[in-house]
């Protein structure tokens, strides 16, 4: 339960942060708020030779939503998310601090990051599937200068992606705004990692909850805990279907429809799929009547 | 060859300047390298909560951080927390109100609420009185064998009202 040795390297900006990952090469990694690093490293799943410890560095904390969507500084905490009550940023993304409270516990929000959730990309992680969902970009700082990348380019498995081991990520962006989105997820205690989560959004093209007769123009809906990627459901045929009731259950069979998750302790693919189907419903009935 | 950094750090507003092994925990360095030892170390990868103290004012589990990481920081741990033999506000809710039985757990979970209680306090989130639920939700953070949370949550649900009304003009 005691990692083992490794050397400690503190950087005060990006460029700093690049040269020394280029330097330590591919046993190093980048540590922010070790939330799910340093546990693996206590068990000694996780050995890297070298740490660099990036959270000193300025101004990487900051929620910034404007005409061309919103940013997310990468070392901004997931509390701060979910504390968040600027106006402007809850106009549109208001999906994004009500999810928040589903990421661990209230200390691992406390000093977890956003780039460090995403970094990581464990599959069933709450802002892994937001970014699936509302199709955001990862802004990348290497060697060569800054790349973005569409997180559908990003997320290759379990807790991998395509960046390279001297890139940190600088910037989480989310280009459009979801009014009528919701996450849900089910684990058998409080702050668990999810069995199964579902991110919904609903395009209703007006604000406020549907009137009566109203249909959907379209359906995102997007699982995590059900595969080695957050997965994106089909939902074409959900298209111009009434935005009611009975249209939330269908979409959750036609997600439980698509599926094939695996076995593990928490559950086999049967009760994961009757899971997907229930947590798509309630999303979606929870999404429509967002404000 | 050991990576070995010199760092300062605070701990309850002490200055303490030390070298520390990069691979020592916080918890580690708290309570072999400065004799700290209130923070209680549990299951070591952030499941029980039993070592939480407040870095900077957060709270944070002192097994998921590095000594050297708190370097030029403020620690809080709970030997803060009385003053002599006199029990702060918080503590004297967790013995009035039975929020403890054998004690292991209970310096994580004063830190624990003095870190949400200092939010509360600072104005953060919607404000106004948290609610039972709201406390429940804080407290699921760590684990308790002995009491079954009850106790807990009376108690800095209390403390909470009783800072809030001391606040008011």
């Amino acid at each position: 339960m005691k990692p083992a040795p490794f050397s400690y390297y503190r950087t005060r900006s990006v460029p700093e942060t690049v040269a020394r990952l280029a330097e330590l090469g591919d046993g190093a990694k980048i540590l922010a708020g070790g939330q799910s690093l340093v546990p693996m490293m206590n068990f000694r799943l996780a050995r890297p030779d070298a740490l660099v410890d990036v959270t000193r560095i300025p101004g990487l904390e900051y929620l910034r939503a404007g005409p061309d969507g919103l940013r997310i500084g990468a070392l901004t905490r997931h509390r701060t998310v979910e504390l968040c009550r600027d106006p402007v940023v809850l106009d549109g993304f208001g999906l994004l601090p009500r999810a928040a409270r589903w990421i661990g516990h209230y200390p691992i929000r406390a000093r977890g990051t956003f780039g460090g959730s995403i970094a990581h990309a464990d599959p069933a992680a709450e802002w892994c599937l937001l970014a699936v969902l509302l199709e955001a970009n990862v802004v990348l700082a290497g060697p060569a200068g800054a790349r973005t990348v569409p997180v559908s380019d990003f997320f290759e498995g379990f807790y991998t992606t395509t960046a390279e081991p001297d890139e940190m990520i600088t910037e989480l962006h989310f280009p459009r705004a979801a009014r009528h989105a919701a996450l849900t997820e089910f684990a058998q205690r409080q702050g668990d990692f999810a069995v199964v989560a579902a991110a919904v959004s609903v395009d209703l093209g007006v604000a406020g909850p549907p009137r009566p007769g109203a249909a959907c123009r379209s359906v995102r809906v997007v699982l995590g805990g059900v595969g080695p990627l957050p997965f994106v459901v089909d939902t074409g045929a959900l298209g111009g279907q009434p935005a009611a009731a009975a249209t939330w259950r269908a979409a959750g069979e036609l997600a439980a429809a698509q599926i094939d998750p695996p076995a593990d302790g928490h559950g086999g693919p049967a009760y994961r799929r009757r899971l997907a189907a229930t947590l798509v419903e309630r999303a979606l009935t929870e999404a429509a009547a967002a404000p | 060859m050991k990576d070995t950094h010199l760092i300062r750090v605070r701990v309850n507003g002490r200055e303490h300047e030390l070298a520390v092994e990069s691979r020592r925990t916080l918890a580690d360095m708290l309570r072999h390298d400065l004799g700290y030892t209130g923070t209680h170390l549990g299951c070591e990868h952030g499941i029980c909560g039993a070592c939480t103290v407040l870095v900077d004012g957060a709270p944070a589990r002192a097994c998921l951080m590095f000594g050297v990481q708190a370097d030029g920081q403020d620690v809080a741990t709970v030997e803060g927390l009385a003053d002599g033999e006199d029990l702060s506000d918080l503590q004297q809710a967790f013995s009035d109100r039975h929020g403890l039985q054998c004690g292991f757990c209970t310096p994580g979970f004063l830190m624990l609420a003095e870190g949400y209680l200092a939010e509360l306090q600072a104005g953060r989130g919607d404000g106004g009185e948290p609610s039972e639920q709201q406390i429940r939700e804080v407290v699921a953070a760590n684990l308790c064998r002995c009491t079954g949370y009850q106790g807990i949550v009376e108690a800095v649900l209390e403390t909470a009202r009783r800072r809030q009304a001391m606040e008011m003009p």
